[in-house]
């Protein structure tokens, strides 16, 4: 039940050169639908042998960046290689590098399990004997056997997300993308989806995972990209993004938002770090190093007489990421997707000096708001 | 439970040999899957076979008895007429769900993993069309069956029902292909239902498959006579009540060809600018 199709073993001898190193390697992507720039210059290098995160709110150009290193989508700009392939002018050679495990399950629902993957395996070359063995054995990896002559309609959402993964591992892809995989699981079956995908990377796999839980891509990713508009935000190790944002944030409500100025300067200056204004302007939102801190800062603003209704501290969730990121939240980004039609076109050019000026995390790091003008105007006002 | 005792033992990316294309040998086995996942499909829900058992049998009896005795005097002497128009009414009409079911295929989350294989590009397309042919068949032997049952005994003995049954099959696997295209150029499953209904209906109807053409006023007569169907159905009469071949069934044929000649290029175009 271990071997799974004969391939040959992981030799120690690596050849030389980048399409060794890099599984992905992407370089200003760009998707547009209509006047609505989906992707926007996304970059990403993803190593070979390991799990990179694309962290971002619905809407972002998660999926659409997936899709088109998976050859689903065209690229309307930019370029992309899969372990040096050219995703334009190799797609076929791409197809047999790659397994993809879509937001919605990609399994035929009109069959069974065992149906299901007996039809990919055969697809991909299998004899009918291999294929019925090969279904067999990742229905047990599974834990599927006993639902494998089941129709898919019963199947629950984390059967049917199993039963995807296992038909993106039947060629023994070297790079397997999975999109939001754990979105609308409950958290036992969410546990159970990470270990699976901890195993896999165990085996070598590279994995490139989109996930809109930030705890999932800390538990899961080496490095994370947060997507934001079409945009890569952010990029560096979880440790590097988390130094970013701090270790935990802070919320605290003023009595009389006129002191909000004040109360930002305060914070700024006890916590040295920049704390961002909510929508209706009493509420700010700073990224804490130690929470100790905190007594510090209280005993300040008692000093100055500023009252607060409110006070809590906690770790930073993806909103905060976004807060400190890009200057809005991810509620924000609902209501702008109404207006990003109309806003493409400063958004355009806004974007791309943005994706010019932003080839690594240091830019990010230095300065959480790269674009502070635009998406901060629009808070305050 | 989801106990994955994998070990290191996937061939890096780098270290691979691939090829950028599909060999014909492959296109012609993964058609053949994805034929035999759409008659597994046709196994699992029922109601796809409907119209391709009741539908026949439904239209059989109902036309016989409405017209039998109106056009030919009595329902017996109407069968011979009525068999094989109805016989390709019927069939032309399941081939209208070739379209259909690929626009709702396509829009369904595992035509993305079929797109995201290294398989033949056209093979999701050429899968459907081929495991139709089963649901044509199905359809042809139900017809000729119930008219058996209501005591049709056509002269053209057992070659004669093959060969006809073979030709509205072969013809149908054609006009398929229109509907395929409207498949795939249709905004949504009903849309392409509806147009395709509205091509059909003038198609098999003003033809003479249920009444001669020589009843009909003269500007419809015209219409009727180089209609492609009447010279299907007037192919299918000469192979059941004669066991004959003649110049219809060239002409039924050639129309066949035509139909594929034109609207096969033009299927694929639109399908392959989908996936």
């Amino acid at each position: 039940m271990t071997s799974l199709i004969s391939a040959p073993p992981l030799s120690s001898a690596q050849p030389a050169g980048s399409s060794a190193d890099w599984a992905v390697e992407a370089h200003g992507l760009v998707k547009t639908f209509g006047a609505h720039r989906a992707v926007d210059g996304v970059d990403l290098r993803v190593k070979t042998g390991t799990v990179y995160g694309v962290l971002g709110p619905n809407g972002a150009g998660k999926t659409t960046t997936i899709r088109m290193l998976a050859t689903l989508l065209k690229l309307d700009g930019g370029e992309a290689r899969i372990f040096g392939h050219d995703v334009r002018r190799e797609p076929q050679i791409v197809r047999q590098l790659i397994g993809v495990t879509g937001q919605y399950a990609s399994v035929d629902e009109n069959l069974s399990a065992t149906e299901n993957l007996v039809l990919f395996s055969r697809l991909l070359g299998l004899t009918r004997k291999q294929s019925k063995a090969k279904s067999a054995e990742l229905l047990e990896q599974f834990g599927l056997t006993e639902a494998a002559k089941r129709p898919l309609k019963n199947f629950s959402g984390g059967m049917r997300r199993r039963l995807d993964l296992a038909a993106s591992l039947i060629a023994q892809p070297p790079l397997i993308f999975l999109d939001e995989p754990t979105t609308g699981l409950d958290p036992r079956t969410r546990a159970q989806m990470w270990e699976t995908i901890r195993e896999l990377v165990s085996t070598g796999s590279t994995v490139l995972l989109t996930t809109q839980y930030l705890d999932e891509a800390d538990q899961l990713a080496d490095r994370i990209a947060v997507i934001d508009r079409g945009t890569v935000v952010a990029e560096g190790t979880t440790d590097e993004l988390k130094s970013s944002i701090g270790s935990s944030s802070l919320q605290v409500r003023l009595a009389d938002p006129k002191e909000v100025e004040d109360a930002r300067e305060i914070i700024g200056r006890v916590l040295s770090a920049t704390a961002v204004v909510s929508p209706e302007g009493s509420r700010l939102t700073a990224p804490m190093e130690h929470v100790s801190a905190v007594t510090d800062l209280l005993v300040v603003l008692r000093e100055r007489g500023i009252e607060l209704t409110e006070l809590s501290v906690q770790k930073p969730t993806l909103d905060e990421v976004f807060l400190s990121l890009t200057g809005h939240s991810v509620s924000d980004e609902v209501a702008e997707v109404a207006e990003a039609a109309q806003d493409a076109q400063d958004a355009a050019s806004a974007a791309a000096g943005d994706a010019a000026s932003q080839p690594g995390l240091a830019d990010a790091d230095a300065d959480p708001d790269p674009n502070p003008s635009t998406p901060k105007a629009k808070i305050l006002s | 439970m989801t106990s994955l005792t994998l070990r290191p033992t996937i061939a890096p990316g780098a270290q691979r040999e691939l090829k950028n294309h599909v060999p014909f040998s492959q296109l012609i086995s993964n058609s053949l899957s994805m034929a035999g996942r759409g008659l597994i499909k046709v196994r699992r829900t029922p109601e796809q076979l409907f119209d391709v058992t009741l539908q026949p049998i439904i239209f059989t009896v109902m036309f016989t008895y409405i017209f039998g005795g109106a056009i030919s005097g009595s329902v017996a002497n109407y069968l011979p007429l009525i068999i094989p128009g109805i016989l390709v009414q019927t069939v032309i009409t399941t081939s209208v769900v070739t379209g259909v079911q690929l626009r709702e295929d396509m829009d369904k989350g595992v035509f993305d993993r079929f797109k995201s294989l290294p398989i033949a590009r056209i093979a999701p397309l050429a899968g459907a069309l081929l495991a139709d042919t089963l649901r044509y068949a199905i359809a042809t032997t139900i017809t000729f069956i119930t008219g058996f049952i209501m005591g049709y005994r056509p002269a053209g003995g057992l070659g004669g029902i093959i060969g006809a049954a073979l030709l509205v099959i072969a013809c149908s696997w054609a006009i398929s292909w229109i509907w395929a295209f409207f498949g795939m150029i249709g905004r949504s499953a009903s849309s392409v239902q509806g147009i395709s209904m509205m091509i059909l209906f003038p198609l098999t109807f003003l033809s003479n498959a249920f009444v001669p053409a020589n009843t009909m006023p003269s500007w419809l007569e015209w219409f009727v006579n180089i209609n492609p169907v009447s010279y299907l159905v007037t192919a299918v009469r000469d192979l059941t009540n004669n066991g004959t071949v003649g110049y219809d069934a060239l002409w039924a044929l050639i129309g066949a060809i035509a139909v594929v000649a034109v609207f096969a290029p033009l299927t694929v175009r639109a399908y392959m600018r989908k996936v």
